[in-house]
């Protein structure tokens, strides 16, 4: 029995290739909670920031700064009434918001957070993550067609064109880095033996190609990669449904679109799906484009100091924030009202700084590194995501059609066909 | 490793599939009826798997589950229930559906008792399995061996969207 569990640790695979039925569903926990946490990390964040964006202070009241705003929301949701429409579809109505969080959580079983910390590495990765978030448009349609009203109908007519029409400018800036894994080489111009080889599908053996042609597909083939990036980083933003292609729920138009109807639990759910959603797209692109789970400057910055410099940051990171945390302990009101509020962010930072020095340990350092810097590009789209949020406004949905059919979709096209020419050619 | 190909998951897609397949004919509701083909696609793409196929799975999840019938749900969801919900909802032709059952139901039992003879008789497998590398080889296949019948495929799809164009547009 003890021999099942240690004998994973010892071999150099994911859970899903070694067959270790236990580990996989430690991973399948462990990231299911760390995306939990994500999530209402991001909806504190992007409250914050959408308001400091706006000059406002955001949420301040629960909590040392709101901070346990979004406990206290979900709190709210789950005890709220339940209201199912009376003419609604009572199956189809209650499947949709199931299947939206179905889809958007399983497509993390291939997303790679290090070369073994994945649950499993598939032959066809990438196609499994796309196949199986292109699902949740079912989810999206179900769910305003049995609302059985007109605003969430109409929310879907706009989610399906939508996310069909962008999910084939999307596929092929995927197909334009899947071909560049096939293209080896070094440097940015992944010049040299002539050499083009087997391709591949698998999320790890990707990021494992830009390791070993030292460069990150988004410098690769300059400007080629940067412009197939781009479409994708468009082309995302329209699939998850989010600012400024949030037609499927204008609210000046269709109050809240395709969920319109649902209250509580259920529409948590929806919220679920979405940011769940919009860290599985990322991840993509984060593997894709940006080198996975790989730290910057692998091949500049080479040598045993740089490499203990690089393993620091998460602590660092982590220190920081207790230090952050600190200073707002300080900075709170010294009236006796405050008293409990500057306890609880005391204690917070207390938490932060620990968890910061647990993270210089040697052995736990030369673990968690590839997860730092995957979650870290990860954050970084999810910033983007808000600031794109709290800067464009929304687009008509002729526009939105006519950038996806007639701008991107030629665009990657040309990427693609570049890449391929470049690629043989040099 | 052990293969997760085992009966029970056989059956159990198999099973999907079917009772997909009975509810997409018996539902009176066109959005169930292609609900439930959604659920019949999806089992399939599992006993493609099954069958150690992933791309034809990942293709099948996307195109068919993911693309095609998104539209189909598109164009039903515009479609007046109430007027489908009281029109005749069979189209009895029982001796016609019949002799196509049947005769399809011989063909099937025909072609497992033929293979099964033939596997009997030269005792090769049933099929290679090549698991690791199956995307790569259906690429070789598909642009080295039938290139030619693939681009005429795929010059046909071009003519039937241009067509598609100019039927529905009256003014390009």
């Amino acid at each position: 029995m003890l021999d099942y569990v240690t004998s994973y640790l010892r071999s150099n695979t994911t859970p899903g290739q070694a067959g270790n039925l236990l580990w996989a569903f430690i991973y399948i926990i462990l990231i299911f909670l760390g995306l939990s946490v994500a999530v209402i990390a991001m909806n504190w964040l992007e409250r914050k920031i959408l308001a400091h964006m706006q000059v406002r202070l955001g949420p301040m009241r629960v909590g040392p700064h709101g901070l346990l705003q979004p406990i206290a929301d979900a709190i709210k949701l789950l005890i709220k009434e339940d209201i199912m429409p009376a003419e609604a579809d009572k199956s189809v109505f209650w499947i949709a918001p199931v299947l939206i969080v179905i889809t958007a959580f399983t497509t993390f079983i291939v997303v790679p957070f290090g070369p073994t910390h994945a649950v499993t590495d598939m032959n066809i990765g990438v196609l499994f993550m796309l196949g199986v978030s292109s699902l949740s448009v079912l989810g999206v349609v179900m769910a305003g067609w049995a609302s059985n009203s007109h605003y969430p109908l109409i929310g879907a007519l706009r989610s399906s064109a939508q996310m069909v029409s962008y999910e084939i400018a999307m596929g092929l800036a995927v197909v334009a880095a899947v071909l560049m894994t096939s293209l080896h080489g070094n440097g940015l111009y992944g010049v040299a033996h002539g050499a083009v080889g087997d391709g591949t599908l698998s999320m790890i053996d990707i990021v494992k190609a830009q390791q070993d042609q030292h460069a990150w597909f988004i410098f690769k083939f300059f400007p080629l990669g940067l412009i197939a990036f781009f479409i994708f980083a468009v082309a995302m933003i329209a699939e998850t449904n989010r600012a400024p292609f949030d037609l499927p729920e204008a609210e000046s138009e269709l109050t809240a679109g395709f969920h319109t109807e649902y209250s509580g639990f259920r529409w948590s759910l929806f919220f679920l799906a979405e940011y769940s959603a919009m860290i599985a797209v990322s991840s993509i692109a984060v593997t894709l484009w940006l080198g996975g789970w790989l730290r910057p400057f692998p091949t500049w910055l080479t040598g045993e100091t740089w490499d203990l410099v690089f393993s620091l940051f998460p602590a660092a990171t982590f220190l920081l924030l207790a230090l952050i945390a600190l200073v707002g302990t300080l900075r709170m009101p010294k009236h006796p009202y405050f008293r409990v509020q500057t306890l609880g962010l005391a204690g917070f930072a207390a938490v932060l700084a620990l968890i910061g020095i647990l993270l210089l340990l040697p052995p736990v350092r030369d673990r968690i590194q590839d997860i730092y810097w995957f979650s870290l590009k990860v954050a970084g789209f999810m910033y983007l995501y808000i600031w794109y949020r709290g800067t464009f406004p929304r687009y008509r949905f002729d526009q939105l059609m006519r950038v996806g059919w007639k701008v991107l979709l030629p665009v990657g096209l040309g990427v693609l066909i570049l890449t391929a020419i470049v690629g043989v050619l040099l | 490793m052990t293969p997760v190909a085992t009966p029970f998951f056989f059956y159990l897609l198999s099973g999907l599939a079917l009772l997909g397949g009975i509810l997409v004919i018996t539902r009176k509701n066109a959005v169930h009826s292609a609900l439930a083909l959604i659920l019949t696609l999806l089992a399939l793409a599992g006993l493609y798997l099954m069958l150690y196929a992933p791309f034809v799975a990942g293709v099948q999840i996307i195109l068919y589950a993911g693309g095609i019938m998104v539209l189909f749900l598109f164009v039903i969801m515009l479609v007046s229930i109430e007027k489908s919900q009281r029109e005749d909802q069979f189209n009895k032709q029982w001796i016609g559906g019949l002799v196509g059952a049947v005769a399809l139901g011989a063909l099937f039992v025909r072609v497992f008792v033929r293979s099964k003879a033939l596997h009997d008789l030269t005792g090769m497998p049933m099929a290679q399995l090549p698991e690791q590398s199956n995307t790569q080889e259906i690429a070789v296949y598909l642009y080295g061996n039938y290139m030619l019948a693939f681009e005429i495929a795929s010059l046909l799809l071009l003519v039937a969207i241009i067509g598609a164009v100019v039927m529905a547009k009256k003014r390009i």
